[in-house]
This record gives structure tokens, sequence and C-alpha cells, in this order.
């Protein structure tokens, strides 16, 4: 028989606001134990908690970037339960009326365009974190440190449209590049800034109905995602083809043996009794403040991927390669505006040194200025490259180093051909049998000539004096 | 009756409350005359009424993002039950 998979992604974002989503302390990552708390997150009686502009206006961002409808009305609810990281013994979450509801991202599958619908997006409050005390299994206590309680979330909900691990993985890094781009999360799913959580099932193919899932955490990495999912694929279908039934239950993905294992399951761990926050009053967004936020909106990577492979000249491989970072195709742009000679490899050299362009080491004007140097026959493909270094060492302009470092190239012909014939009368032997016939030795007068003029001469414009003295 | 002993129990249960027989058997009777005073809600027509998640008509305010610290960790941990450092020290939870 054959079967089918189907999975449904839940991601956890964490929103790039300044501070945390219903107080003032930082939600920066990294400080000491303890430093970023207040009243608010550690859940002292008698405190109110005030919700963080920004933090609505990241979600509602990401909910017009993925085309779901903004709800006008949405109610912060308490979903409770008892854990040493969470000191309200609840979370302050979105349960029946979240922000955004019934959107979709476009993914690439077996060349082509799928939907994958998004079937909710809201928002809610990190926990913090435990430490264990000690690694030996006896030890008695466990440490908390509460600096990320209360940092903003967005959940986003997929439905269950994806049918392979890659669907899946494909899903998620477009995701993600759309949260990049909107610039309200970092993406980075190791310091676990983005997160994901998996429901899979299969079933034979054709039918309809779904078969029983199994939840899968604990995947760090976009590849840990896709191996999770190949793995509880194959062991839900094995175990039906052994005649045996699929539990339902929660998995942790154990990426050293790369095998899930079962979560042991807390008691009663899905009776969260939420309720509406009476902390907290509906949080009412009007049109016109939805309407001056997708004005906010950037041109999104698969608008970008189009549009560069379409009106640039480009491979659809370049574009989404200079794609995967809007700081890096901003720069590709700016960088063929001020020479368009040959955006091939105008993009080439942008994707090659795309982790300068991150670190701000170079200019559009670098680039530029290199493809032009090289188009124009002023410098060889080895003189740019030393000269991009350059650039990244010393903060100099390309154009100032290249003359600095004489590292211009010959490529007037005349000044070429008396090098060319003294190089052709110091190898009268290879000459001549050049002369009769062995046309592979152009490439070792070539050698000789560069050898003379220190690599300054336009290797193409020695071939051309060769052939004419040689020939 | 309007709640089932076992209920009273997976209730407490899940508030980490113990209770004693004489007690489950008074609180199975309190919560049950409060459902009851409840449920005559039932008896209204409410099927063109929006649901009311707070009694106040208006929007939940906003606060800015800027970031204001706190300022006094010490004040913070002092309500530690115990602490290690600047840790709150809890009893170990076992995951697996």
């Amino acid at each position: 028989m054959e079967f089918e998979a189907v999975i449904g992604l839940e991601v956890h974002a964490q929103l790039s606001t300044q501070s945390k989503i219903f107080c003032a302390c930082s939600a920066a990552f990294g400080a000491p134990p303890n430093e970023n708390t207040c009243p608010v997150c550690t859940g002292m009686p008698g405190v109110l908690p005030v919700l963080n502009r920004k933090a609505v206006e990241f979600t509602i961002r990401t909910a017009l970037a993925t085309s779901c409808a903004v709800q006008s009305k949405s109610v912060f609810a308490r979903k409770n339960y008892f854990y040493p990281d969470l000191p309200k013994a609840y979370q302050i979450s979105q349960y029946e009326l979240p922000l955004a509801l019934a959107g979709h991202i476009d993914i690439e599958a077996d060349g082509g365009t799928k939907r994958i619908g998004i079937t909710r997006i809201h928002m809610e409050e990190d926990a913090g974190k435990l430490v264990h005390e000690g690694e030996f299994a006896g030890a008695q206590a466990s440490l908390a440190d509460l600096n990320r309680c209360s940092v903003p979330l967005m959940e986003i909900v997929s439905e269950p449209d994806m049918r392979t691990p890659e669907e899946g993985g494909a899903y998620l890094r477009r995701l993600r590049d759309i949260l990049v781009y909107l610039e309200v999360c970092d993406g980075n799913m190791e310091e676990g800034s983005f997160r994901c959580d998996a429901n899979v099932s299969v079933r034979p193919k054709g039918q309809k109905e779904f078969g029983t899932k199994a939840e899968l955490k604990n995947m760090n990495s976009f590849r840990n995602v896709e191996k999770a999912l190949e793995y509880e694929i194959r062991r839900q279908v094995e175990q039906i083809e052994d005649g045996g039934t699929v539990a339902q239950e929660t998995r942790l993905w154990d990426a050293a043996a790369n095998v899930t294992i079962p979560m042991r399951g807390k008691e009663e761990a899905h009776d969260y009794r939420y309720f509406p926050d009476p902390d907290l009053l509906p949080l009412i967004v009007d049109d016109a403040w939805i309407d001056a936020l997708r004005k906010t909106i950037p041109e999104l990577p698969a608008e970008k991927v189009a549009r560069l492979a379409s009106t640039c000249g480009i491979s659809r491989y370049d574009a989404e390669l200079l794609s995967s970072s809007r700081a890096l195709a901003d720069f590709f742009e700016a960088s063929v505006k001020i020479y368009g000679g040959n955006p091939k490899v105008s993009a080439n050299e942008c994707i090659h040194w795309k982790d300068a362009v991150a670190a701000g080491k170079i200019s559009p004007e670098t680039i530029a200025h290199a493809v032009e140097d090289r188009e124009t026959g002023k410098i060889s493909a080895t003189a740019s490259k030393t000269l991009v270094e350059l650039v990244i060492r010393t903060g100099k302009p390309l154009r100032q180093l290249r003359e600095e470092k004489g590292l211009s190239q010959v490529s007037d012909a005349g000044a070429l051909e008396e090098t060319v014939a003294k190089v052709i009368a110091a190898n009268p032997k290879e000459a001549e049998s050049y002369r009769n016939g062995k046309a592979g030795l152009l490439s070792f007068f070539v050698g000789q000539v560069m050898k003379e003029t220190k690599g300054k001469a336009n290797p193409k414009i020695v071939q051309e004096v060769l052939k004419k003295k040689l020939g | 009756m309007a709640i089932t002993r076992e209920e009273v129990l997976h209730v407490a249960r899940l508030a980490r409350l113990a209770l004693s027989e004489e007690e489950v058997d008074r609180l199975r009777d309190q919560i049950g005359n409060i459902l009851d005073y409840i449920r005559q809600l039932d008896t209204l027509d409410t099927r063109e009424v929006v649901p009311t998640s707070h009694a106040v008509e208006m929007g939940t305010p906003f606060r800015d993002d800027s970031v204001c610290p706190f300022g006094d960790k010490e004040a913070i941990l002092s309500n530690a039950p115990d602490r290690f450092e600047d840790f709150f020290r809890v009893p170990r939870i076992l995951e697996d």
C-alpha cells in the first residue's frame, strides 16, 4: 500500500522588540540571570500587564505579508499550568479569538508553486529558562532564569497542507525569509528565536480522513525538522504495515541518535483551562492602523526573486541566492545601478562577497567598480579579487587602491608589443613548434608575458598580440 | 448535582490541591451550587448576543516599545523561596 504524509507546522517566532510584551524590561538575549525582570513579568500580586504596541504591529505586518485577515477584535487568554519557568502559573496567549486568521504562503514544490494555508497567527508571551543544577542524575534542583519571561512571541499555525518533509522545509524557509524581510524576527533557529513544532500523520494514498497524528518537538534547525519528519513518517508507515496503530502523542527529536522518542506524557498536560485574561481588555485594531501598516510591507522574497530574475538578466538561481537576504539583494541592485554592464558577473561577485556585504565592509561601488574595470580590461580577474580583499582590509576605495598598488593591467596592444617580441625572441624553439601546429603552446607564451609584466598585462590582449606576432 | 466527585478531584489535581474526603464533598456541594446559579443563564436566548469577554467597552491601552529597567533585581530575588547566586532555585523537574 502506498502512504502519504500529512504535515502541519507550528512556528513560534520571537518578535524583535526592544522591550517585553507586557512590561518595560529589556527583551534582549544573553543578559546575566534575572537581570531583565520586574514585578510584572515575575507575576507579583497586584501588577497589571500593558501591551507593547510594536509587538502588535509586528504581528499585524506578518499577518498582512502572509495574506491573513487581521481581526478587528482579538482577546488575550490565560493558559493555565504549573511549571517553574512560568511564575504567574499561566501564560498569556490568544486562544479563541486570535489576531489573524486564514492566510497562506506560496512555496516552490516539484518545480511548481504550492500554496500552504495559514490557519492563524496569535500573540503570546514566552516563558523563562531552566538550568539544571549539575549534570549528574541525582541533582536536586533546577535554576530558574526569568529573563525570557514575557518576551513577545507570535505563533504561526499552518494548515495540514504539506505532504513531504521537503515541503515542510520549504515552507519554514520561506516563512523565515518573510519574517526576516519584515524585520520582525531575526529568524535564528539555533538561538531559539524561530522554533518549530510539527504535527505529522500518514494515511493510505487516496484516503480523505487524516490518520492519528504525532506532535514532534525539539528540532533546532531546518535540516533537523526535515530529518525528524522523514524519520517519523517512516516510523508511522512501518507501524501500520506491521499491523499496529499510531498513538497520538508528543515525540522529541533526538538529533544525536536521529530518531524521535516519545515524551513522557505529562498527566493532564492538555487541560489548560483557557479563559479571557481579565487584566487585558480586547485588542482592537481599526482599518486605518492596518492600512498604515500595509504601507510598510517591503517587497517580499518571492516577489523579489521573480523581479530580479525577469528584469535584471540573471538566473533564477542567482536571484534566489541574492534574495536570501534583503540587504544582499538591495546591495546587488545598488551595485548594478552604478555599473550594469554585466549583471551576471555582478550577481556572482555579490554572492561571493556576501559575508563582507553583510558586515558592511564593502560598498556597492566596490563591486560595481571591480566588475566595470574587469569588463573594460583595466584589471585582471586576479587583481579584482585582490583589490576587493584590500578594500575589506583597508576600507579604502577600490580605484584608489588599484592606482596605489599598481594593479591596473595593460590593455594597450601597442604597449605590449615590445614585451611580446622579447618573449618570442627568448623562446625560439617554442615559437617554431607553435608555428608548426602546436597551438597549445600559446598559453605558454601568455604565461611568459604575464610573468614579464608581473601579471599586469590583459591576457586577452596578450593572446591577440601573440597570435599576430607568431602567426 | 451539577458536578461529579471525579470532576472535583480532577480540578483539585490541576490546582495541586490535596483534598480530604470531607473537603471533596463540601466543595462538590459548593461548586455545584455556583454552577446551578450560573445555569440560570441557559434560560435566556443569547443567539444574537456577541460573546463578552470583558465588562468594559473599550480596547486595551498600549505602551511604547521602550526599555525602562526595573533596576532592583535583589527585590525580585528576595521573593525566592530558595536561591543560588542570581537564580531562583526550584525543586528539580524531571523531564524524562
